[in-house]
C-alpha cells in the first residue's frame, strides 16, 4: 500500500490520535466537550472578524487554520496537492451556510457531537441520531443519481487562496491587530495556549488529510458502499476521547448541565439532521471540508466560506442556540433549510445516469 | 468497446459508489478514470473486496484502473 494510514490499522491510529488530541486541548485550556469542534471554531472565527457580535463566542481559532495549513503542507509533500473546483459553487456556499445554521442549533458539529458523547453528554445521542438520518436521507438521493458535478482543474495559486486567507487572519491575531475582536469571557475566551492549538492543529491537519478521517463519510460509506474503513477511524476516536476524559477527569454522564449544551432534544434532532444532509451532498463532514480545502479543492474551500457566513447568519438573526434552549428564529429557519436541501438535491438528481 | 468508468473530478463517495454499481451490474471487464488518491483509495479497497485486480495505466493528469475479474 502506498499510503500507511490509507489502512485498516492506519485509520484507527489517526482516529485514536485525533480524539487524544481533541481531549488534551481541552485539558490545556479549551471549551468543556469541544476539544476542537470545527463548526464552532469557525463561528469563533466568524465573530473575531466581525460578522457576528455575539461577545462570548470571537477568537481565532489556530486550531482551524493549521489544520488547513497542515492539510496543505502535508499533501504538497506526498503530491496530493491539486487545484480543482467549477462543481456547483455557489449551491455548495450556502449547503455550507445551512449546514453551519444546523449545527449551531445542536451547537457542534459531527466530530463535537461524538467529543460531546464521550464526555457523557447524552443530548449528543439526539444529534448523532439526527445526523445519522440526515446522512440517510441525502445517501437516498445519492443512491438515486445525485451529484453536484465535476469539478475541473484550476490554477495552482487558486488552491493556496483559503490556506493564505487562515494565515492572513493568523498573522493579524499574532500581531495583535486591534479590529480583531477577542472575547474576554464565556467560550471565546476559554482557549489552550497558542503554540499548543497551533500544533495540534498541524498535527490533526496531516492524520486527517492522511487518513482520509471524516466523521459523516463514516456513516456514509456504510450506507452506501458497505465500507467500514472509515467507521473505525471514527470510532477509534470517540474510544480515544472517552478513555481520556475518563484519565483526566473530563467525564460527567447525564443530560443537565452538560457544558454549552442544551437539553432540547427535538431541536438536537433536526439541528443535526440539518447539518448531516447537507454534509452528505457536499461530500464530507467539516473536517474533511478543511483537509480538502489544504489540499486544493477550491469548492470545499467555498463549502468552509458559507459555513462561515452562516455562522455570521446564525448568531445575527438568533439562530444560534445558548446554553438556556434555542434561538427565537431557529424553527423556522432549520425548516427552511431542510426545503432548501431537498430542493438542491431533488433538483440534482438524474434517476438515469 | 470495453465500459468506462468516468470519475474524475467527482468528489466521495461517486467514485467508489460507480464502481460497485458496475460491479452490481455483473461486469468482469472495464477501465476506471480516476484522478485523486482518496478515490484510488476507495476505488481499489472495493475491487479487493469484490474479487477483482487490476492494473494501473498512468496518464498526465489521472490514472486508468483496467480491471478484470
Amino acid at each position: 500500500m502506498r499510503n500507511a494510514f490509507g489502512t485498516p490499522v492506519g485509520i484507527i491510529i489517526a482516529g485514536g490520535l485525533i480524539g487524544v488530541i481533541a481531549a488534551l486541548l481541552q485539558y490545556f485550556g479549551n471549551p468543556a466537550n469541544m476539544g476542537f469542534c470545527i463548526a464552532c471554531f469557525e463561528r469563533d472565527i466568524a465573530g473575531a472578524i466581525g460578522l457576528h457580535s455575539a461577545k462570548v463566542v470571537q477568537y481565532v481559532r489556530p486550531e482551524v487554520i493549521f489544520i488547513v495549513i497542515g492539510a496543505m503542507i502535508a499533501s504538497l509533500a506526498t503530491k496530493e496537492f491539486k487545484a480543482r473546483g467549477g462543481s456547483s459553487v455557489i449551491v455548495r456556499f450556502f449547503l455550507g451556510t445551512f449546514a453551519m445554521i444546523g449545527a449551531l442549533v445542536f451547537l457542534g458539529c459531527p466530530w463535537r457531537a461524538f467529543i460531546r458523547l464521550s464526555g457523557g453528554d447524552l443530548n449528543a445521542l439526539l444529534g448523532i441520531a439526527g445526523l445519522v438520518s440526515g446522512i440517510a436521507i441525502g445517501t437516498v438521493f445519492i443512491k438515486k443519481g445525485f451529484s453536484l458535478g465535476r469539478a475541473y482543474n484550476q490554477s495552482k495559486i487558486s488552491g493556496f487562496v483559503l490556506p493564505l486567507f487562515f494565515a492572513a487572519i493568523f498573522l493579524l491575531f499574532i500581531i495583535g491587530f486591534e479590529k480583531l475582536n477577542l472575547s474576554s469571557k464565556g467560550p471565546g475566551a476559554m482557549h489552550a495556549p497558542i503554540i499548543i492549538s497551533v500544533i495540534a492543529g498541524l498535527l490533526v491537519g496531516f492524520l486527517a488529510q492522511r487518513s482520509r478521517f471524516c466523521t459523516v463519510g463514516a456513516i456514509r460509506d456504510l450506507m452506501i458502499v458497505r465500507s467500514t474503513h472509515l467507521l473505525f477511524g471514527l470510532l477509534s476516536f470517540s474510544v480515544a476521547v472517552f478513555v481520556l476524559n475518563l484519565i483526566l477527569g473530563q467525564f460527567n454522564l447525564g443530560f443537565e448541565g452538560q457544558p454549552i449544551a442544551h437539553t432540547d432534544g427535538v431541536w438536537n434532532f433536526l439541528g443535526m439532521l440539518l447539518a448531516g444532509l447537507c454534509f452528505s451532498l457536499a461530500g464530507g463532514c467539516p473536517g474533511r471540508q478543511l483537509i480538502l480545502s489544504g489540499e486544493g479543492d477550491n469548492d470545499a474551500a467555498v463549502f468552509v466560506m458559507g459555513m462561515i457566513f452562516g455562522a455570521g447568519i446564525s448568531h445575527n438573526f438568533g439562530l444560534a442556540s445558548t446554553p438556556k434552549g434555542i434561538g427565537p428564529f431557529a424553527e423556522i429557519a432549520v425548516f427552511a433549510g431542510i426545503a432548501f436541501v431537498l430542493a438542491i438535491a431533488f433538483f440534482n438528481t438524474r434517476r438515469a445516469r | 468497446m470495453s465500459i468506462v468508468i468516468d470519475t474524475r473530478g467527482l468528489s466521495c463517495p461517486m467514485p467508489a459508489f460507480m464502481v460497485i454499481e458496475e460491479i452490481k451490474k455483473g461486469t468482469k471487464n472495464f477501465d476506471i478514470l480516476v484522478d485523486n488518491e482518496c478515490s484510488k483509495e476507495n476505488i481499489s479497497r472495493a475491487l479487493k473486496k469484490n474479487g477483482f485486480s487490476k492494473e494501473e495505466i498512468e496518464q498526465s493528469d489521472h490514472t486508468i484502473f483496467r480491471v478484470s475479474k
